[in-house]
């Protein structure tokens, strides 16, 4: 069960990186590579900043701003300097490396007795049921500490994501859509759209930013390793929530981004519990993507000889 | 309004596939008017558009729009006085958005887009009053993805998006060119009536020499990235069909003689 909730959770947190990632790949189309440096920056900024008595709120807020910078750069890499768009994100991802570990002062900072956002959870789970420890749910039973953190996660990605969604609905919002929809069109419509590439990025890296210093704060340490594999990571639950929910509504994609995390995240608890070494994680990872990204010219041929 | 100086522009200056594609083109347009332009392909008509539109920046000259020296604004800033309509009818909308959208992101067309509601409920009802006339039952299916829309459909809507906020110029290169005979009419009627309605500054580059004796009251005829031939008032009122056609042939027949005695030159000397 703890295991579970412990899956739950960590999906969540993460969904914030696929959420990141559907702005970028699906709503810009930009492979941004950026991601595995910025999520390691928004856990440095936060680990490093709460270890120096910064109150964790702000040291969350301050991981989304650095994020958010991260991002704005490979923008301009892309739309100033003319520098191909994957390119751009490596660039600034290897940089990020050496920010990282300067921002940390070394390789990993612990986050023990410090005081993080989920402590604050915690304390919250005290003090409205101060004599409860644990839960029966189904007839397994639960810490109440991991119930409680659990659902204010739940709680604060659904509102991060409401706002995302709302932003998007807004002329600004509307203008980035069309950026990575058709460049051409919303040029000749007058919206500079090197503008709309760097702050699309810079919100998607932010998120991402915001993603690493949740997850820094929920499992108690930043490490500079912790970026490796994001990026497919974050492409896998866009596509799981893409199959997921398979309307293409704005609404409907956020939210599968936010259930495949979860459930991306669900698949490899699982697989591990079977056995599964940890060190291949990556390598089915992959595999898993690279099939979700040829199944449907795949599917499509099958058909296509089908009626032949 | 519009003041063409003697622009140039060569694509792929030194190199193998060097394009001299305007050579010196001049002219100026007068406010409310409308002109066609006709010519060969290849002969600068999409250039002379692009350059308008700042597609590209030319080498050389200047233009001026209603007393503003645009020549080196970036293209999005020139947007705000243009409206455009592409050959091609995807290039104009956005395939992923809904109709009312596309029709929003128009209706902004050079304004600066903060976080205010992009669709509020009430302009709904003027989209609809505006998409009624395209008689094509748009009004009902606004909030439908572009992108499943016919690509005459996309090219009605895209006119209307260009003249949503009346331009100061339109321009249109060959906007009817994809469409079939019966739809390319259609546009064509819709593209006088919007013209009409506010009056607007227009350049049409068409291939069709029917359109061009019909429409307008100009007609500029392009070749080798210059304007070889403009007429207009009463000169443009009696042209007919034929008389641009044999054009063409008189062109090509000088284009010929001109390769011929290249040829004579060649075998002479070399
Ligand atoms: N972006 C570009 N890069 C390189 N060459 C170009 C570019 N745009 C146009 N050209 C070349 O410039 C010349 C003029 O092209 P342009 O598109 O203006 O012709 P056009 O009169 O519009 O022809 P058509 O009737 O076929 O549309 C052509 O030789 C074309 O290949
Ligand atoms: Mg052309």
């Amino acid at each position: 069960m703890t295991l579970l909730i412990g899956s739950i959770t960590i999906g969540l947190i993460l969904s914030l990186l696929a959420v990141g990632s559907y702005i970028s790949f699906r709503i810009f189309k930009f492979p941004d590579l950026t991601t595995e440096g910025s999520i390691t920056l928004g856990a440095a900024i936060a680990a490093s900043l709460i270890v120096y008595g910064v109150h964790p709120l702000i040291a969350t807020i301050l991981a989304f701003a650095g994020g958010f910078v991260a991002g704005g750069i490979t923008g301009l890499l892309h739309t100033k300097f003319k520098i191909n768009g994957l390119l751009a994100g490596i660039l600034v991802m290897t940089a990020l490396y050496s920010v990282n570990l300067h921002v940390m002062g070394r390789s990993n900072v612990p986050l023990l007795s410090d005081i993080t956002l989920i402590t604050y959870f915690e304390q919250f789970a005290d003090f409205i049921t101060p004599n409860i420890e644990s839960i029966n749910i189904l007839g397994w039973t639960a810490s109440e500490k991991d119930i409680y953190v659990l659902l204010f996660i739940l709680i604060t990605i659904i509102l991060i994501s409401i706002i995302i969604y709302l932003f998007f609905k807004t002329n600004l919002g509307t203008a980035m859509r069309a950026t990575g929809d058709n460049q051409q069109m919303i040029k000749a419509l007058g919206v500079n759209t090197n503008l709309m590439i760097i702050l699309g990025l810079a919100i998607s890296n932010g998120l991402i930013a915001l993603s690493g210093a949740f997850l820094a704060q929920y499992q108690g340490f930043a490490d500079v390793q912790m970026g490796i594999g994001m990026v497919v990571w974050g492409l896998a639950s866009v596509i799981i929530g893409e199959a997921l929910l398979s309307k293409k509504s704005l609404g409907l994609l956020i939210t599968g981004a936010i259930m495949g995390s979860i459930l991306f995240r669900l698949l490899v608890a699982i697989a591990l519990r079977w056995g599964m070494n940890p060190n291949d994680l990556k390598i089915i990872t992959a595999l898993f993507v690279f099939i979700a990204l040829i199944m449907p010219g795949m599917l499509n041929k099958f058909k296509r000889k089908g009626i032949c | 309004m519009l003041k063409i100086i003697n622009i140039y522009k060569t694509f792929n200056p030194g190199t193998a596939n060097q394009v001299k594609a305007l050579q010196g083109v001049s002219c100026e347009v007068e406010e409310g008017s409308f002109v066609a332009i006709v010519g060969t392909n290849g002969s600068g008509k999409s250039s002379l558009l692009n350059a308008v539109a700042g597609t590209f920046i030319p080498d050389l000259g200047k233009i001026i729009l209603d007393r503003m020296d645009i020549t080196k604004f970036p293209e999005y800033k020139r947007a705000k006085h243009l409206g455009r309509v592409f050959q091609n009818p995807f290039t104009g909308t956005a395939p992923d958005m809904t109709i009312a959208e596309n029709l929003t992101l128009a209706s902004k067309r050079g304004q600066s887009r903060g976080l205010g509601w992009a669709i509020p409920k009430s302009v709904l009802k003027e989209f609809q009053k505006r998409v009624k006339p395209l008689n094509m039952r748009l009004e009902d299916r606004l909030e439908n993805p572009m992108g499943k829309l016919s690509g005459g459909q996309r090219q009605a809507l895209t006119l209307l998006m260009a003249s949503w906020q009346k331009p100061k110029l339109l321009l249109l290169d060959e906007h009817t060119a994809a469409l079939d005979p019966k739809t390319a009419n259609k546009v064509i009627q819709l593209t006088e009536k919007v013209v009409e309605k506010d009056n607007i500054t227009t350049l049409m580059v068409t291939h069709s020499m029917q359109q061009a004796v019909n429409m307008g009251n100009r007609i500029l005829m392009m070749h080798n990235g210059k304007i070889v031939y403009d007429f207009e008032g009463d000169d443009k009122k009696r042209l007919k069909v034929n008389d641009l056609l044999s054009l063409f042939d008189e062109i090509r027949r000088k284009e010929q003689i001109n390769l011929s005695t290249a040829e004579m030159l060649e075998k002479n000397y070399i």
